[in-house]
């Protein structure tokens, strides 16, 4: 999977805060219901796990189902505890994973 | 010797018998249609219900010594026009009574509009025009303050000006960033008209520029047609970033001119924040506007569908398929005009058929198009399938030509039938 993936976190905060993060890929959501121009079904191709991890511990995670529209923009607070890098991962129906990280500084 | 009952019953019967007989006798010589608004949808609908009905009085209630168009105001941006050829006066309005007050208040249900002047006029139905407002409450810093560093430019004036010398005083070399809303706004392919002719004044006068369009939105208004004269025209010189690159503007800082989207921040020479849009003020005063900003209607009558006998046309009411434009305005006008005038009769209104079309220029001789066929469908105006489309997207230069040709006539035609 090539999807262009983009985040936001915020650079450096102060331990205890919660903070916002952003995350969202461009992907098709296909949902396999879709009729294409052949009459026939256009193969369906979602993104059907999103998880994040914060200093290697998986700390947010959500199944994706065909109802969520294209480009998934999913947005949630985390406790800032410790410096360190927060990783993104998005796994489609076929398995393949898009990857996508940032570094926070916690003071 | 008669009764007393009998001559205090005989005096209620002659009393009830005026008060009946009055207002069918006033209904039955002059109607009153009130238009509030006088763009492209207000004054065409007063002049379309006088050439209706030439027995109708129609009074039209326009605060503005003048009118400013926005088709073609983005010629005027980008210095290939002035504002005057896009100003037009009131003055030629025959027997409609111009009233040149601002409306404050309705009650719908005495059918009456308040005047700023303490007058109140009393209809027999009721036009809104009230167009767009901008809303000030959308994006995190832009007030009207921020509009006079960050110009919007999305109503046709000041602010056009204001953008047209900003690009004119812009150093070679600057950043210019345009940033359009989600949908629906006034006048769709207008952003991407906009930095087609920002362009093409770049190209021509600050070649080493650069012009960003963030936008709230992941496909336009004849996207492929501009994607491909973009290409052909601006290599190079146009970047469009969509939603889902992360284009939607959450934030600005006028002080810095910074705009801020979901992902990351963009500071720019010039910034010309398109912000979302609602319907004019009057919708909200008058009660016809619903949660979201815009007003609900019948779409063969317009008629309100939150406040009897009180009609939206153009920009403000929720024209469903149909998008907010001059061509669009116009349309409903007249569409709106006839029900008025057959429901004032006590008649059966017909069902319409409208037309759109949307001329925009991407450069000076050089016009792509858009024309759409709509009717009433299940409650909305829905678009008339395998009706209308777009200009062809392998044409030659000769095709464009003509088309901006036409949107030269398009314009002089429907700005004389508007305002005379």
């Amino acid at each position: 999977m090539t999807a262009r993936a983009l985040v936001n976190v915020p650079k450096a905060v102060k331990q205890g805060e919660v903070v916002e993060i952003k995350a969202m890929i461009a992907h098709p959501m296909e949902t396999g219901y879709r009729v294409g121009p052949n009459g026939t079904n256009i193969p369906r191709d979602i993104i059907r796990r999103f998880a994040c991890s914060y200093g290697g511990e998986e700390v947010f995670w959500a199944d994706l189902y065909p109802a969520v529209s294209a480009n998934p923009f999913i947005a949630f607070t985390l406790v800032a505890s410790t410096s360190g890098t927060i990783a993104f991962t998005w796994t489609d129906d076929a398995g393949e994973t898009q990857t996508a990280s940032a570094e926070i500084t916690v003071s | 010797m008669p009764s007393r009952r009998a001559l205090i019953g005989g005096a209620a019967a002659s009393v009830a018998a005026t008060v009946l007989a009055a207002p069918h006798a006033r209904a039955q010589v002059q109607p009153q249609v009130v238009v509030v608004g006088g763009g492209f949808a207000g004054a065409s609908c007063a002049r379309a219900l006088k050439q209706l009905d030439r027995d109708l009085a129609v009074t039209l209630i326009e605060p503005e010594a003048a009118y400013l168009a926005c088709p073609f105001s983005n010629a005027v941006l980008a210095g290939l026009r002035g504002i005057e050829a896009q100003t037009f006066g009131y003055d030629r309005f025959g027997d409609i009574g111009l009233i040149r007050k601002g409306a404050v208040a309705f009650d719908a249900g005495r059918r009456r509009v308040r005047l700023d002047d303490g007058t109140d006029i009393a209809y027999a139905r009721l036009v809104l025009a009230p167009g767009v407002d901008l809303r000030f409450d959308a994006l995190s810093g832009y007030d009207e303050a921020a509009a006079e560093v960050m110009p919007h430019a999305w109503k046709a004036g000041p602010q056009t000006l204001l953008l047209r010398d900003q690009l004119t005083a812009m150093p070679d070399g600057g950043v210019v960033i345009l940033s359009a809303p989600a949908n629906p706004f006034r006048c769709p392919p207008g952003p991407y008209e906009r930095a087609s002719l920002i362009a093409h004044y770049l190209k021509t006068s600050k070649p080493r520029s650069k012009l960003i369009i963030l936008d709230a939105k992941d496909a336009f208004s004849k996207q492929r047609l501009f994607e491909a004269a973009w290409r052909e025209l601006y290599p190079g010189l146009i970047e469009w970033v969509p939603l889902s690159s992360g284009g939607r503007v959450t934030e600005v800082d006028p002080a810095t001119r910074t705009l801020v989207t979901e992902f990351g921040s963009h500071k720019a020479d010039i910034a010309n924040v398109i912000p979302p849009q609602r319907a004019g003020r009057i919708a909200q005063s008058a009660g016809v506007a619903d949660q979201t900003g815009w007003c609900p209607i019948d779409p063969i009558t317009f008629e309100s569908r939150l406040q009897p006998a009180i009609h939206v046309v153009g920009d403000a009411a929720i024209g469903g398929a149909m998008p907010k434009s001059a061509f669009s305005a116009n349309a409903q006008a007249k569409a709106c005009a006839a029900a008025v005038a057959a429901l004032v009769r006590e008649r059966q209104p017909a069902s319409p058929k409208l037309i759109n079309t949307c001329y925009s220029l991407v450069a000076p001789g050089y016009g792509i198009s858009i024309a759409g066929v709509y009717q009433p469908r299940d409650g909305l105006l829905a678009e008339v399938e395998g009706a209308g489309g777009t200009s062809p997207l392998e044409a030659p230069l000769s095709v464009r030509e003509l088309e901006a040709a036409y949107a030269e006539d398009w314009f002089r035609t429907i700005t004389s039938e508007v305002f005379g």
